[in-house]
């Protein structure tokens, strides 16, 4: 399905299975930014020429493409950023700022990417707030006392795992603490509706979802963006500047400092259309059907070992008996599968598993059978010839 | 070359001089971050300044692996400076392989191991 939108697997060569680190790109998306580039290449908000004005209005359609995408009820909330890590520091500072005083605790899960895990540890070190971590796979009854601030993965890149945070948003409103939800993974897989979920932040990046590398959003309700001190300040983020003060521009433009990333911008609100073009349920419904005939495949195979939950979207992590994450990787490589082998940036994760390093593979709409048969043969092969006996 | 070539997988299945050195002279942890790989070697000079026995232990990948193995053997009976001064070319011989950016990581653990041995543990 669809496998002909992507230039880069036209020609079948490989199999693509990494969508987790990062999604290929249709023509749609390529075109829109050599577009941009050939025949409106301009900077935003500030010339009073034609090419400026065109640029200008295109930048800001993708941010209403993107507003109603994910449904927010405002187009100020929606901040573009250079992506997830970029959203969460931003959130992580101007929030901290705003809510942490000394002990106060900052509530995250224990399987979180380490970009919703180092900029809170920064942040808990210059507020001297704790960090506290809740086991995603139990029920969570009750926050920790002094919780001030909750952030949490939508799903999990290490294993797929979904999160309760609609429960846990509800736990957290009770107390009226602020949640912040790292969307990386699922905002690319599913239909998502920020006001349905009543998340305050939502972080998620573009070459996740077709998308360009460099660009993501930043979703935060307004109440909370308007009380929220910008982090980076620079050209375009102020309205009126002295030698001694500034004041800030109104929203979006309050955390858009500094000149943007317009192509990826323009390619973003590209992947979007193309997206909700083919439709959002659509895509869900064919990335689980690959992904049910991967994990049903890997388990065909008795020397895989698959972790994490049973159930998991779009991705899953294995070892293959006796052979090392590192070479498995390399051996598909050399029969055309591409997968990711490591820690996946979640080294606490890999700890609880007891495991140095896993194989994910992760698929997206675009993968078919034939990218899951690939892998199978290779995964034989790397058995085969590179297991060791007593391991 | 295919990577993964007899003598490599020889090695990664069958490591010579696996395991400490109960009384080292020298003794370092090295470890890859990126993909959890991590290496002991534990090497014993003579008062000639003879590196005469070496161990090592630690997992890794096959690369990483016949590396250590490899190194652990070739490093026998040279002076202790000039095995502080191997260079990376050195290991690459050894392997007989052409590596990407990625897997040279994995077959320079061992390496550095051996030109860290006498630092303290914790540089
Ligand atoms: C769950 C999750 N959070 C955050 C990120 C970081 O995204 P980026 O590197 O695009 O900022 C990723 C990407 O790997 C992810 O999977």
């Amino acid at each position: 399905m669809r496998r002909n939108d992507f230039p880069i697997l036209q020609d079948g060569a490989v199999a693509y299975l990494d969508n987790a680190a990062t999604s290929q790109k249709p023509a749609a998306v390529l075109e829109a930014m050599e577009q941009f580039y050939r025949t409106t290449n301009a900077n935003v908000h500030r010339g009073l020429y034609h090419w400026s004005e065109t640029a200008t209005a295109h930048y800001e359609q993708a941010r209403d493409t993107v507003q109603q995408f994910i449904n927010a009820q405002h187009r100020e909330e929606i901040i573009f950023t250079s992506g997830t890590t970029a959203a969460i520091n931003t959130i992580a500072y101007a929030l901290g700022k705003l809510v942490l005083q000394p002990g106060d605790v900052i509530l995250l899960s224990q399987v979180e990417h380490h970009s919703n895990l180092v900029p809170w540890q920064l942040v808990a070190e210059q507020y001297r707030a704790k960090l506290e971590f809740f086991d995603p796979t139990q029920p969570l009854n009750q926050l920790p006392p002094k919780t001030k601030l909750v952030s949490l993965a939508h799903i999990a890149n290490s294993s797929g795992l979904i999160l309760p945070i609609q429960s846990v948003i509800a736990l957290a409103h009770q107390a009226g603490v602020p949640v912040v939800v790292d969307a990386a993974q699922s905002v690319p897989h599913m239909p998502i509706d920020v006001q349905q979920l009543d998340c305050d932040f939502l972080a998620f990046s573009a070459h996740k979802l077709c998308g360009p590398t460099g660009v993501g959003v930043l979703y935060g309700k307004r109440v909370w963006l308007e009380k929220m001190s910008p982090v980076f300040g620079g050209g375009d983020m102020i309205r009126t500047v002295t030698l001694q003060h500034s004041t800030y521009a109104d929203l979006p433009h309050k955390f858009e400092a500094g000149t943007p990333n317009i192509a990826g911008v323009i390619g973003l609100g590209a992947a979007v259309q193309y997206l909700t073009s083919i439709g959002m349920t659509k895509i869900q419904e064919a990335t689980s059907a690959v992904h049910s005939y991967l994990v049903a495949q890997l388990k065909t195979l008795d020397f895989i070992t698959l972790y994490g939950p049973e159930e998991r979207s779009s991705i899953v992590s294995f070892n293959v008996r006796g052979v090392h994450a590192h070479d498995v990787a390399a051996v598909l490589d050399q029969h055309g599968v591409a997968v990711r082998a490591g820690h996946h940036c979640a080294m606490p994760v890999m700890e609880q598993w007891g495991v140095p390093a896993t194989v994910r593979a992760s698929v997206y709409f675009y993968n078919d059978e034939s990218d899951i048969d690939k892998l199978i043969v290779g995964l034989k092969h790397a058995y085969g010839s590179l297991s060791r006996p007593n391991s | 070359m295919d990577p993964y070539h007899a003598q490599i997988l020889e090695h990664y299945r069958d490591p010579l001089n696996f395991g400490l050195l109960e009384q080292p002279t020298y003794q370092r942890e090295e470890w890859n971050p990126t993909c959890g790989d991590k290496f002991t070697f534990s090497i014993h000079v003579t008062t000639h300044g003879i590196v005469d026995q070496v161990g090592f232990s630690g997992e890794g990948c096959a690369i990483s692996t016949a590396a250590a193995s490899l190194l652990s053997e070739a490093i026998k009976g040279k002076t202790l400076a000039a095995a502080l001064e191997l260079q990376p070319a050195f290991v690459l011989d050894l392997l007989g392989i052409d590596l990407g950016p990625t897997r040279l990581k994995c077959a320079l653990l061992p390496l550095q191991a051996i030109t860290r041995i006498t630092l303290p543990a914790s540089s």
